[in-house]
């Protein structure tokens, strides 16, 4: 019996949630930058150009060589395709305060967001690290990756070049 | 039951309200999740390794939020049939373990949550409800949420909830409420127009209130018949403050007097210090803290232990390590009844191009942390079976902890071979941080590990790291040694095997030897692993969670919508 009505609420649930469109929209959330500044999730893109946002954290050792792997293409990446790159820390408060220190000493010029109780993530379903979105300059999820592994940069360029064209 | 046809109900209602107001606006989004973790045992006497009456452990997950402008609504669906070796074995049946609804006005000034939620004040010392699902530590709060921000620069959080504590078929909540409010102040945001935001310096400001309800009673102790507090209250106040490259902040918490199952059910009240610096320019990276937490063990049922219900937050002061043999074998855990605590650490890069940095450069980094037990006077008579100790100072008390020193050198060498050098010294108290049960002391503890990656082919590349532990104490000198190679960016296959070497025990001397390969297409991800896991810690983010040890194969999927 209460198996039953557990299922009718879920498929109400379901029901109710159908008659929406399944497409991964940019949900707002507000985050703090490395310089203390609150800032809304939805601020992030820039209009007509593609945004990569990167889930990491400093304990994620994949996480890290993702990012340093980018930061080595980043410039042509943003000359052929005006990418912009934002990495979102689920560091948590114990080793949050080692974001960035981390990310100035290995010279990323990304714009890092701080998620310390992984609301964004929680909002963006990120179940881990790391997780690579790509939103096209109509704020619409065109792209998505969970891990990295050396040499998914080049899917990420390819992603990049098709929404270029 | 009720309750969720209530909330059905009312998402339903509003959604139709939304859609209704919002025909020129885009319609809504869903999203959701998938994760499901299957294994199956087999027994294996050498390693301890047993086989429950089921033979398997499957955990499921599926995730929903609907989006709508500034409305979203979600949910999760749990089961644990039964849940796997590791997790909380109470854990049982099939239902919804998670569901809210919120909104959040689009100019930011208004967000409120009614049904689940998570949250933290600051830096989680009087409040935060969290979730880490690998670990199975949830104890996200069931109430409601409202969060203001009335004009730019002030935030005020207040809400009213119980947390989770178990999940059989439905969510279980635990008996005690949560009462809290949280404010912070932006002095620049809020200074603005007096040019607050261009200012070189910048403050922000906080304060918390976090107040529990339980059920009292009385208690024995000796002689003595005590009355149980019904509410306990915590307070913090905090500052951080940045300029030009430097940061800086300090916190201070408080709690009245909370006998729980923690402290021994004493009456002293609990006290907590909190300090950070920090400084940082392009190529370098400071940083330092220090940490005095004394009796702030804080959770909204006084009578239950480890990971059950806490409301507050006291994370380890020691790195979080990622390596197998530092991760798993000497992990530090804060000890919940006190300690004093302080750790340092240097992040640099030697340039690319220069003779030292190489072609590519080179990236250092070095840490340091240590942790003692508290400086305090044990209490006698009367005073002392009530109040327990006093503290003396803040400082670091004779009992050692933990020391952790590591050192780490990374480098690219080619377009295809980079490697890394890590080195640790630990000494580490199992009395404190109970990890082992065949040694009772400090263990003092070397380990070296070497990465090396190799990129063999277009998008394929091979990773192996070696790793060697050597101790005089405990199980002795350990190895590990992993391959793992990609074909970017769908395939991958690994293998690890630990080895306790230099067990002084010959018969224990034992291979763990694991295997996994996995495809990835997108969000989506599938992994069967075969072998033998050592029983060990677990963590993740900086909670640790003992695991048994497990001989069998491994299902892992995961998905994203």
């Amino acid at each position: 019996m209460t198996i039953a009505i557990k299922n009718a609420a879920i498929i109400a649930c379901l029901g109710m949630f159908c008659s929406g469109v399944f497409a991964q929209a940019l949900p707002g959330v507000q985050l703090k930058n490395l310089d203390g500044e609150s800032i809304n999730t939805r601020q992030l893109l820039t209009e007509g150009q593609p945004t990569l946002i990167c889930f990491w954290a400093t304990w994620c050792s994949p996480c890290k060589r993702e990012l340093n792997n980018y930061a080595e293409l980043y410039e042509d990446w943003q000359d052929e395709t005006g990418v912009n790159i934002v990495a979102v820390s689920i560091d948590d408060q114990r080793s949050i305060r080692r974001v960035a220190p981390y990310v100035n000493s290995v010279l990323w010029d990304y714009d890092v967001l701080l998620d310390p109780n992984k609301d964004f993530a929680r909002a963006m379903q990120v179940v881990n690290v790391p997780h690579t979105f790509l939103v096209n300059g109509d704020g619409e999820v065109v792209w998505q990756h969970n891990n990295y592994s050396d040499g998914d940069e080049e899917e990420v360029y390819e992603q990049l070049l098709k929404l270029a064209e | 039951m009720k309750r969720v046809f209530l909330l059905a109900a009312s998402i339903g209602v509003v959604s139709a309200v939304a859609y209704g107001q919002s025909e020129e606006q885009s319609t809504g989004s869903v999203t959701g999740n998938v994760q499901m973790l299957w294994q199956s045992y087999s027994e294996d006497p050498v390693i301890g390794a047993i086989v429950p009456p089921e033979k398997t452990g499957f955990n499921a997950y599926g995730n929903l939020i609907y989006n709508q402008g500034g409305f979203s609504a979600g949910m999760r669906y749990e089961s644990y049939l039964s849940a796997v070796l590791g997790f909380p074995g109470r854990f049982k049946g099939s239902g919804i373990g998670y569901r809210y609804a919120r909104y959040a006005d689009p100019t930011g000034k208004v967000d409120f949550t009614v049904g689940n939620f998570y949250e933290q004040f600051g830096s989680g010392i009087v409040l935060r409800s969290y979730e880490e699902r690998a670990l199975g530590i949830d104890n996200a709060l069931d109430g409601v949420r409202l969060i203001l921000r009335p004009v730019n620069g002030i935030e005020v959080k207040a809400l009213y909830g119980r947390q989770r504590l178990d999940f059989d078929s439905r969510l279980i909540n635990g008996p005690g409420t949560v009462r809290a409010v949280d404010g912070t102040l932006d002095l620049n945001s809020l200074l603005e127009s007096k040019g607050g935001l261009d200012w070189k310096t910048k403050i922000m400001l906080g304060g918390s209130f976090v107040s529990k309800f339980q059920t009292g009673g009385t208690i024995a102790k000796d002689s003595l018949l005590l009355e149980l507090p019904e509410n306990i209250g915590a307070w913090s106040y905090r500052i951080d403050a940045m300029r030009n490259g430097w940061t800086a902040g300090i916190e201070y918490a408080g709690k009245i007097n909370d006998p729980n199952a923690d402290n021994g059910y004493t009456y002293r009240n609990g006290e907590a210090l909190l300090f950070n610096l920090g400084y940082t320019q392009r190529g370098l990276g400071i940083s330092l803290s220090a940490k005095t937490v004394d009796n702030m063990s804080f959770r909204s049922d006084r009578d239950v232990l480890l990971f059950d219900l806490p409301i507050n937050y006291i994370p380890a002061i020691t790195q979080q390590h990622t390596y197998n043999l530092a991760a798993t074998l000497y992990p530090y855990a804060t000890v919940i009844s006190g300690e004093s605590s302080a750790s340092a650490e240097i992040f640099y890069s030697i340039p690319k191009g220069t003779k030292l940095g190489g072609k590519y450069g080179t990236k250092l980094s070095a840490n340091f942390a240590a942790a003692n037990g508290l400086d305090t006077t044990q209490l006698a008579g009367v005073e002392g079976v009530v109040y327990g100790y006093e503290r003396n100072s803040w400082r670091f008390g004779p009992s050692k902890f933990v020391r952790d020193f590591n050192i780490q050198i990374s480098r690219k060498e080619s377009k295809n071979f980079k490697w890394k050098y890590t080195f640790y010294n630990l000494e580490f108290n199992t009395l404190a941080t109970p990890v082992t049960t065949t040694f009772k002391g400090i263990v003092y503890a070397d380990i070296h590990v070497l990465e090396t990656q190799v990129k063999t082919r277009k998008r394929q590349s091979l990773r192996t790291e070696f790793q060697a532990l050597f101790t005089d104490q405990d199980k002795g000198d350990w190895g590990t040694v992993l391959a793992e190679y990609t074909w970017s960016p769908h395939w991958f296959a690994s293998v690890i095997d630990q080895y306790n070497f230099g067990n002084p025990d010959p018969d224990a001397r034992v291979h763990y030897l694991y295997g996994a390969v996995g495809r990835i297409d997108g969000p989506h991800r599938l992994s069967i692993g075969y072998g033998k896991r050592r029983e060990g810690i677990f963590c993740i983010g900086g909670v640790c969670r003992a695991v048994p040890a497990s001989n069998g194969f491994e299902i892992n999927f995961s998905s994203s919508f």
